[in-house]
């Protein structure tokens, strides 16, 4: 791999030992996947992945402490995954002396240390970096070096950034380096599709379904999508950016979609078409009925799979500003056709700091607390990643929360039929 | 016995028992809830994958096609290596992706002893041959000898 003279020089040792591993880190990187140089990280902030304290990653705190101590501080300031805990979404006793005795004990002095590695400001901690009020959105064709499988196929998906799926503190090296390894998705020919995902339902399909049916087929690879324009438009409206948001995390997390096309709609399918595939893409077409079949072999994961729901969550990625206002009027018409007063089941929406405190300011807020819904900032997956939860019988309408927790996924139709008028769909 | 030739990712020789995972294997979903509660074997919890769940993981030679799942993977297995509950050996038979490697890159240049031998490109034979509980001899060539 070609390198600048000063990068070479930083890599013997120039700027010192510290930040000579930080560019040996990402000199073996590149290398391992054929990286031809390294290219300047161009995007105005971060996003890193590690937002927990928690306590068995004692590791990567000695890490970023040594990177502290010898001033290996990047320029780029950044925006961090959501905080695991807050006290306004349910747990009990134990559940309570589990998380902040045993799991997030380390939650303090690791934000500690994220302040003084460059964190944006007290609320830059979501998932959803992207969105407006946080303020950490991308430019089409920069380059970054972020981590955070959701964000990282919405920023190269729907903003049109370039960005490998970075793993959490090969984010940060690449930030304090100021450069990243030129591979993968950086590259034109990495960003070509080879699987054309044909869309053939009769019906608006499911975001989070439809992401996890073309992540768990396509794994790594890049898909180009046909056939879905018919109701997302050919525009990046909220609505529509939303549906990716959720959409691109399914794809992420069960499979490793970094980046996908949708015709007529994606910045880079817009411009270069069906030119954005490669000779010999494979096909997959998916139908309702595909559709039914991923979700009826979701594994069940309940001690008691046919026990009452006790908690429900929606907003895994954290939910937008616009999924706020419709859901707040769903879960209103919802519990008046069912002669419900207050949902049925604890449900907790989770969503950006910055964003909640937007909404709070709208006259939605009062009315989705009317409903007896949670407004929180909490991250699901880190609240459920407890061996308590499995006894705790969670549903969610997010395909991410289900692939690495306990809860089990239901359609938002289904989902809000549960909360609004009680019962559990089979 | 078969062997089969990869690329060296990161060096080492071992001889360890076989875990094999035909589908991705998600580092999160798979390590994290052994290494916050204590189990030293690294009991895979991965509900979604049928080949691996509940079989430990620490010292045993992983055989996978690659490693999928959130971007926290790579440091989960960082930790799994400073913590020593790491696989034996990591053993693709498709070409490395950039979660596993970064956890093994980061483990060879920040963390001192920790012997992972990874190998990639092994193809789809390999995965194909090897079972759970066969021999696996990585040697300093790149060459993977599985017996059993």
């Amino acid at each position: 791999m070609y390198l600048t003279d000063e990068q070479q020089a930083v890599l013997n040792g120039s700027k010192g030992e510290t930040m000579a591993k930080v560019m040996k880190t990402l000199v073996m990187y590149g290398e391992t996947f054929g990286a031809d140089k390294l290219v300047p990280v161009t995007s105005d902030y971060n996003h890193l992945v590690t937002s927990f304290g928690l306590k068995m990653m004692k590791p990567v705190f000695d890490l970023m402490q040594q990177l502290i101590d010898a001033g290996a501080i990047s320029s780029q300031k950044f925006s961090v995954d959501p905080r695991p805990l807050d006290k306004n979404v349910p747990a009990n006793f134990l559940q309570k002396l589990i998380f902040n005795k045993f799991m997030y004990s380390t939650q303090e002095s690791y934000e500690q240390q994220l302040k003084e590695l460059g964190l944006m400001n007290e609320d830059a901690f979501t998932c959803a970096c992207y969105l407006d009020q946080v303020g950490n959105k991308p430019k089409k064709g920069d380059i970054l070096s972020w981590a955070e499988s959701s964000a990282v196929v919405y920023a190269n998906s729907v903003l049109g950034a370039r960005c490998n799926r970075n793993s959490g503190i090969m984010d940060i090296m690449g930030s304090i380096a100021g450069c990243v390894p030129h591979f993968g998705l950086l590259t034109d020919e990495g960003r070509k599709a080879t699987w054309i995902v044909k869309v053939e339902c009769a019906k608006k399909p499911e975001a989070q379904l439809l992401g996890s049916a073309i992540g768990m087929k396509v794994m790594e690879d890049v898909p180009y999508i046909t056939g879905i324009e018919k109701w997302l438009g050919t525009e990046l409206s909220d609505e529509t950016c939303a549906y990716l948001k959720d959409f691109g995390a399914a794809t992420a997390s069960n499979g490793a979609v970094g980046l996908y096309h949708i015709e007529n709609l994606t910045p880079e399918a817009k411009e270069l078409g069906t030119g954005l595939i490669a000779p010999d893409a494979k096909v997959y077409v998916i139908d309702d009925e595909e559709l039914a079949r991923v979700q009826r072999e979701y594994p069940v994961m309940w001690k008691k799979p046919d026990g009452a729901p006790k908690l429900c969550f929606i907003g895994c990625p954290h939910m937008s500003m616009q999924q706020l206002k419709d859901w707040t009027v769903r879960v209103e018409e919802g519990l008046k056709a069912a002669g419900n007063k207050k949902v049925l089941v604890p449900t907790v929406f989770t969503t950006a700091p910055a964003v909640k405190k937007e909404f709070e300011k709208t006259e939605f807020a009062q009315r989705l607390k009317d409903t007896g819904v949670i407004l929180s900032y909490i991250c699901p997956l880190m609240y459920m990643n407890n061996p308590l939860c499995k006894s705790m019988n969670v549903i969610t309408s997010s395909n991410k929360l289900r692939t690495y927790t306990t809860s089990r996924y239901y359609t938002e139709a289904q989902i809000l039929e549960i909360i609004t008028k009680g019962g559990q769909q089979k | 016995m078969m062997e089969f030739k990869g690329r060296i990712v990161a060096p080492g020789t071992i001889t360890a028992e076989a875990v094999v995972s035909h589908g991705g294997f998600n580092t999160l979903a798979s390590l994290q809830g052994a290494l916050q509660f204590g189990d030293k074997k690294a009991t895979c919890g991965d509900q979604n994958n049928p080949d691996l769940h509940g079989k430990e993981l620490a010292g045993k030679a992983l055989c996978l096609p690659m490693t999928i799942g959130s971007t926290t993977g790579g440091l989960v297995l960082y930790c799994a290596c400073a913590m020593g509950r790491q696989p034996g050996c990591m053993l693709f038979s498709n070409p490395i992706d950039s979660l596993a490697a970064a956890g093994s890159i980061l483990a060879s240049v920040w963390l001192e002893g920790v012997q992972m031998p990874v190998i990639d490109s092994l193809g789809e034979d390999f995965l194909s041959y090897v079972k759970d509980g066969m021999s696996v001899t990585v040697k300093e060539d790149g060459t993977v000898v599985v017996e059993g």
